[in-house]
């Protein structure tokens, strides 16, 4: 079932910043018989393309908003540029997939830098999962999310976006084997700028966690290398 | 223009739409629990009381009424906070108790039902 098809496909061609939020925008309503809010958080590195993921399987065009970090979020913030402000606004993007008539699946993009992680607790805290957007290019800028979803026992797989014009790429048992993931944790190829493979994505979190939560089946069996 | 006139701006914003109040230890709210309104926006009522009680006629995300009135997060839990006290609104809170602990992995993972339910509604798309 889609849901302002064309609308999406729209969102799906925006860079990362320019979301909207703020009155006088169109908003469309959830029905009535909505009921569960559901969340799974896309984390990656700046610019790897988590708002185009977003977007491209969203029903509405990505949303904006902040949350304010006070003293919670001093102790890990150590870049030293932050002087004596005892606030920091950081802004995170989300969209919106209605499931069916009662549940609701929300979608988050989260930075993935080190000085957010006050943020990931609210993101993560009940989340069915997570997805780590990987781009090959800058491999390092996923360490540290993976090592923050392994300590927090999130559950998540890996997408690296393949982005045009880089031909040159490394496998996926490479990706896997420089970011000491799990055999049985899937590591995937998507393009994030493209629904049905975002969507695929999902599935195969989804799947993935299906796997795990079933005592009968045998956990991550797709999408791996 | 001194640097830090700009940094006081959002603060003092803050300050003002929730008349200094911040949440406590009680936060009853998830960034995708449901809010319903309950009742009419009345007259003399706070602007932004008035425009959640607008927006929630369907029921919407926490994270959606932040984004509609532009407002962080936290400062809108004291909003809604203040509107669950009268009455003014409901939350249909995300399934409670939904995770389970992964033996062999320690991962915590959702409810096997729920699950399947969101890979079937994530299929259909």
């Amino acid at each position: 079932m889609a849901y302002n098809d064309s609308d999406a496909g729209v969102a799906a061609d925006r860079p990362g910043p320019g979301l909207d939020s703020g009155p006088g925008r169109v908003r469309t309503p959830l029905r009535k018989s909505a009921s569960h809010g559901l969340k799974i958080v896309i984390v990656g590195g700046f610019g790897v393309g988590k708002t185009t993921m977003v977007g491209s399987v969203s029903e509405i065009r990505p949303l904006s908003t902040e949350e304010v970090m006070t003293e919670a979020g001093r102790g890990i913030d150590d870049g030293g540029t932050a002087g004596d402000k005892n606030t920091t606004t950081v802004a995170f993007d989300f969209g919106r997939i209605t499931l069916d008539s009662k549940n609701v699946l929300y979608l988050f993009g989260a930075p993935g830098q080190e000085r957010f992680w006050y943020l990931w607790d609210q993101l993560f805290a009940g989340s069915l999962g997570a997805v780590v957007l990987v781009d090959t290019r800058r491999l390092k800028d996923s360490w540290y999310a993976i090592d923050r979803l392994e300590h927090h026992k999130v559950p998540f797989v890996v997408a690296v976006n393949r982005f045009d014009g880089v031909a040159s790429q490394p496998a996926l048992a490479r990706v896997r084997e420089a970011l000491v993931v799990a055999d049985g944790i899937p590591v995937i190829d998507c393009d994030a700028r493209r629904r049905e493979s975002s969507k695929q994505v999902l599935i195969s979190l989804v799947d993935y966690l299906t796997g795990l939560s079933g005592r009968v089946q045998p956990a991550g069996t797709i999408g791996t290398t | 223009m001194s640097p830090r006139a700009i940094d006081r701006e959002t603060p003092d914003r803050l300050y003002t739409v929730t008349h200094g109040r911040v949440l406590g230890d009680e936060d009853p709210f998830d960034l995708v629990s449901l809010i319903v309104a309950e009742r009419e926006p009345a007259p003399g009522m706070q602007s932004e009381h008035a425009k959640i009680l607008q927006m929630c006629h369907a029921p919407t995300a926490l994270v959606e009424v932040s984004a509609e009135l532009e407002l962080p997060v936290s400062v809108v839990k004291v909003l809604l906070l203040d509107l669950l006290d009268t009455g003014g609104i409901t939350v249909r809170h995300p399934l409670p108790g939904v995770t389970h602990t992964d033996g062999p992995t320690g991962l915590q993972i959702a409810d096997h039902d729920v699950l399947k339910q969101v890979l079937l509604g994530l299929q259909r798309l």
